[in-house]
């Protein structure tokens, strides 16, 4: 039997999804040939405003040219099909070319509408939605001072945010009396609008504009309908979209009267053998302007073509919640007050900026829709009640109230979710199939991601995903074992309990109450960080000695040769020029390789045990103090200028982050502990990504938690906004003592968030509400740590008992003559065991 | 500062109380590497090669000791393998055994002799 071939017209992220979805099913049955007008395979549009924050055209592909030669796939790009020949199933090209095709797939996607105002075509009037587009805008942007979007849809606001990154000036302008008029109601369109402009951000509702001439102060002025104008540089046009059916028309295929080509539920138009698929099918009436329903027809196409005619596409939910701007805002179901006798509960919260309101049915025991402006952590459990049809609690107010004592905040428990309950709409994971991940033996949400892909798209559903693996391991009678080795039949926490309540010091205080045996590398190290933690002694105490990593115990990181990296703390990277000579005479005396690091500050390598005493006397008499890089302890505290220098700077976040470094250095905790501190939304410092991140507002500070790089980057979870300084030291002096209290070993913050029961909700309680009635405590523990730091490498270099360890060998004054070298670049580096033998051979 | 010795004769190298309970030091012993451990709960000294084989270092001295059933053992600082104390035998891997050495505690004097 001959190949099938299939024509896909249009590599969109639907037209891809769908090629994707033929590669999986039977490749040898099909062959496969796409076009696309533009100059770029598929890349995800949904995250094109990441292109402003420096992702490239590359991190956006979702394909590239490699993997469809590899599975067969031919394509064609800048080269648009401009024709239809039915009769001979045949697609012609804008070049001329002709293809034959046994089945046919439109994915012609949409185009932004751009309303028909006069001078709506100058140079610096874009639109929002390629890639290319995206490039001219930021051209303009280099020669702008204002910037406004037209639109204050989805789409307007992303547009918005577009500018806010280039640093113009921005104003969005809409034509309807609120924001994301299709997704929110008044109350929610009115409480964005204010935070929006809590950014700096200019929003004009109500606004018609009637036409676009030259400006005065700036390069255009746009003129409104109600008399009143608006000056700006550039304007970008984000007022809709259409579905691209030009092709459809001229060809003949049957389309709707507003546009959209009209699809059956097995996506097939009005001609045999042609489908449409994503934003250009019109499917009972509806345009289709969300990605996931676009990749629900994209299976229904090529399920249907293979065979299956028992799929089909039955419309799909348009829910959605999404950060614009930094603002949560979440829209499901019904909001416009279009179900007959529908009623409502509102909640909102003026001081914190949270609107939630719940429309239910007549007769109070189902959900219609829900808006969440500000707070969208009841949207996972919400969405669930909407799709799965499912009767509301007694009292359905409790869903959208705050949570207090730490009970389960919806009343709704996961167990009562059915199994067919969607957890993970990116990788469509449902309830049972945890459920089955669970009895093939997942007992963690490593494992679970694993098997699943659960959580590992937008990671939205990782609280949910959570509770329901816990639920499912509880269900089956589980109870996790978490003792932290052989010698102790107790976890981390309560070890810290332990020594915390006894007043234990020592470890082998500990090991003769609790333990057994002579204790280990995993709680040793464990233990002496929880006794550095509750008694901040000094870490190389006789007792102290034997139960520290290496690092800790020759105040230094060893590397791979087995010398040691010298670290001094350099407070907010803030350094005088002559700090900065010194760091470089150290360096220099004892030929040490010298690097500046991502934590702003001046690492130097390849110091060995004996000279480390002599190094550090220099740094010390200078004026520095260690850095603790060696330590499970605070690391670095990054910061912008902020206010001192920094022209948008709202807060002085360079002092504020010395302020901070110097409170808590020192501080032993179960993981490395990182602080950002950006003095304005522009987030130079990356808080976000930090264990601790601090971002000024105009009236306070913004404190997110859990944030993350390394292996498994993460974001802060936003614990309180607009706090004053002393608010913020209390606040994080409580949530730092309790993650050292309750983490696990080696957890960092981010870990221990997303494990905590109630996840931020109960962190908040317990810290700002002080449901455990702890926080006099933590913060007793804080001021006691604080008042007994001490630079360990100054007590080490003053005290010559100490000293006597920091030598290769007891028993003679030389050096370890296993060390090799050799120079790169101008600076020394390890030599390898080859590179050794090369030279000896030489 | 080397003692002199041969293969039969202890050698001197250190007061006892140049070693830290619970924690290794490095001996520079016939022109070889050795670290020596002191476990206090025991009151016993153990001697081996101070080379990691894994890492390629001379570190061994200071790791962590520790115990697993009746085992007592150092672990790498580098890439945490663990060595049986006793037998030089390394307990994640059967490729990579430490040659040991002769121990003692004399006159509070820390004695090496090397093994037979």
């Amino acid at each position: 039997m001959s190949k099938q071939r299939i024509v896909v017209v249009g590599n969109g992220m639907v037209g891809h999804k769908f090629i994707d979805t033929i590669i999986g099913t039977d490749e040898s049955k099909y062959e496969v040939i796409t076009f696309s007008e533009e100059s770029r395979l598929a890349y995800d549009r949904v995250q094109l405003s990441y292109f402003f924050s420096g992702k490239t055209a590359e991190d956006l592909a979702l394909t590239d040219a490699a993997y469809y030669e590899e599975n067969g796939i031919k394509f064609v790009l800048n080269d648009k099909v401009v024709d239809l020949d039915f009769d001979n199933r045949n697609v012609i090209t804008a070049s001329g070319r002709v293809e034959s095709y046994d089945k046919l797939v439109l994915a012609t996607g949409s185009y932004p509408f751009v309303p028909p105002i006069p001078g709506n075509d100058q140079e610096h009037c874009h639109v929002y939605r390629t890639i290319d587009d995206l490039e001219a805008i930021t051209q303009s942007g280099e020669t702008s001072k204002t910037g406004v979007v037209i639109g204050g849809g989805l789409l307007g606001l992303e547009a918005g945010n577009a500018l806010v990154n280039l640093g113009v000036e921005t104003h969005i302008v809409e034509f309807a009396p609120r924001l994301m008029a299709v997704q929110l109601d008044d109350g929610g369109g009115a409480l964005l609008k204010r935070k929006i402009e809590g950014l700096g951000v200019h929003v004009h509702t109500e606004k018609a504009t009637t036409e676009i001439v030259a400006g005065t102060t700036s390069r255009y002025r746009m003129n409104f309908a109600d008399g009143s104008h608006l000056e700006t540089d550039m304007i970008i046009f984000s007022a809709g979209i259409r579905p691209q059916d030009e092709l459809a028309r001229k060809t003949g295929i049957p389309i709707g009267e507003r546009g959209g080509i009209v699809i059956n539920n097995h996506c097939e138009t009005g001609v045999e053998d042609v489908y449409a698929i994503g934003e250009c099918a019109l499917w009972e009436n509806f345009i289709f302007g969300l990605v996931a329903p676009g990749y629900q027809m994209a299976k229904v196409a090529a399920a249907h073509m293979h065979g299956d005619s028992d799929s089909e596409f039955t419309g799909a939910d348009m829910s959605t919640k999404l950060k614009l701007l930094g603002i949560d805002v979440a829209s499901i179901g019904e909001v416009h007050g279009k179900t007959p006798g529908a009623q409502s509960y509102t909640y909102h919260d003026e001081i914190e900026q949270v609107y939630k309101r719940l429309i239910v049915s007549a007769d109070g025991t189902k959900m219609v829709g829900a808006v969440l402006v500000g707070d969208v952590e009841a949207y996972g459990t919400l969405l669930q009640l909407k799709l799965n049809d499912m009767k509301l609690p007694a009292n359905p107010s409790v869903l959208i109230l705050p949570s207090s004592g730490g009970e389960e905040a919806a009343g709704m428990g996961v167990d009562a979710l059915p199994d067919t309950a969607a957890i993970c709409s990116c990788f469509d994971v449902s309830k049972g199939d945890i459920k089955n991940a669970v009895v093939a033996g997942c007992c963690s949400m490593g494992e679970l991601k694993a098997s699943t892909k659960a959580t590992t798209g937008c990671g939205g559903c990782s609280a949910l995903a959570k509770q329901v693996l816990d639920n499912e391991l509880s269900n089956l009678g589980f109870e996790v074992k978490k003792d932290i080795c052989e010698h102790f039949a107790y976890s981390r926490q309560e070890l810290a309990d332990i020594i915390r309540v006894k007043k234990i010091k020592t470890f082998s205080a500990l090991l003769a109450e609790c333990g057994s045996g002579i204790g280990c590398e995993i709680c040793k190290p464990a233990v002496a960080s929880i006794l550095a933690s509750y008694w901040n002694a000094y870490v190389l105490e006789d007792e102290h000695i034997g139960l520290q990593d290496t690092n800790d115990n020759y105040l230094g990181n060893m590397q791979k040769d087995g010398t040691y990296s010298v670290v001094p703390r350099i407070p907010g990277g803030e350094i005088t020029p002559d700090g900065l000579i010194v760091i470089g005479q150290v360096a220099k005396e004892f030929d040490l390789y010298t690097k500046i690091t991502g934590g702003a500050r001046v690492d130097l390598f390849g110091a060995q045990l004996h000279e480390l005493p002599a190094i550090w006397k220099k740094l010390v008499d200078a004026g520095f103090e260690t850095g603790h890089a060696y330590g499970k302890s605070l690391r670095t505290v990054k910061s912008c200028v902020g206010s001192t220098w920094c022209r948008y700077g709202l807060k002085n976040s360079i002092g504020f982050a010395i302020d901070l470094e110097n409170r808590y250095k020192g501080l032993r905790s179960p993981h490395k502990v990182k602080f950002g501190v950006s003095g304005c939304t522009r987030e130079c410092a990356e808080a976000q990504g930090k264990d601790f991140g601090l971002i000024a507002t105009d009236s306070g500070w913004n404190l997110y938690v859990g944030g993350n790089g390394g292996m498994r980057p993460r974001h802060g979870d936003l614990f309180a906004s607009d706090l004053s300084d002393e608010q913020l030291r209390t606040y994080v002096d409580r949530i730092y003592m309790f993650y050292i209290r309750t983490a696990d070993r080696l957890q960092r913050t981010s870990v221990w968030l997303e494990n905590m029961e109630g996840g931020i909700e109960y962190l908040r309680e317990v810290v700002i509400n002080d449901s455990l009635n702890i926080a006099t405590e933590l913060e007793a523990e804080m001021e006691t740590n604080i008042e007994n730091y001490q630079c360990e490498w100054k007590t080490t270099i003053e005290d010559p008992e100490k000293l006597k360890r920091f030598k290769h060998y007891i028993n003679s004054t030389e050096a370890d003559t296993g060390l090799a070298f050799k120079v790169e670049r101008e600076q020394r580096f390890p030599a390898s065991k080859k590179e050794i033998l090369i030279k000896e051979l030489s | 500062m080397e003692a002199k010795s041969n293969d039969t004769t202890w050698t001197d190298i250190c007061p006892l109380n140049d070693l830290t309970p619970d924690a290794g030091i490095c001996a520079l012993f016939n022109q070889q590497q050795v670290a020596i451990f002191l476990c206090k709960q025991s009151n016993s000294v153990y001697a081996v090669d101070n080379f990691d084989p894994f890492g390629e270092a001379n570190v061994l001295s200071r790791g962590i000791i520790g115990s697993t059933a009746d085992i007592t053992y150092v672990a790498s600082p580098l890439y945490k393998q663990r060595f049986n104390l006793v037998t030089g035998e390394c307990l994640d891997s059967e490729e990579h055994k430490l040659k040991t050495f002769n121990v003692r505690i004399e006159n509070d004097h820390i004695q090496l002799k090397e093994a037979s």
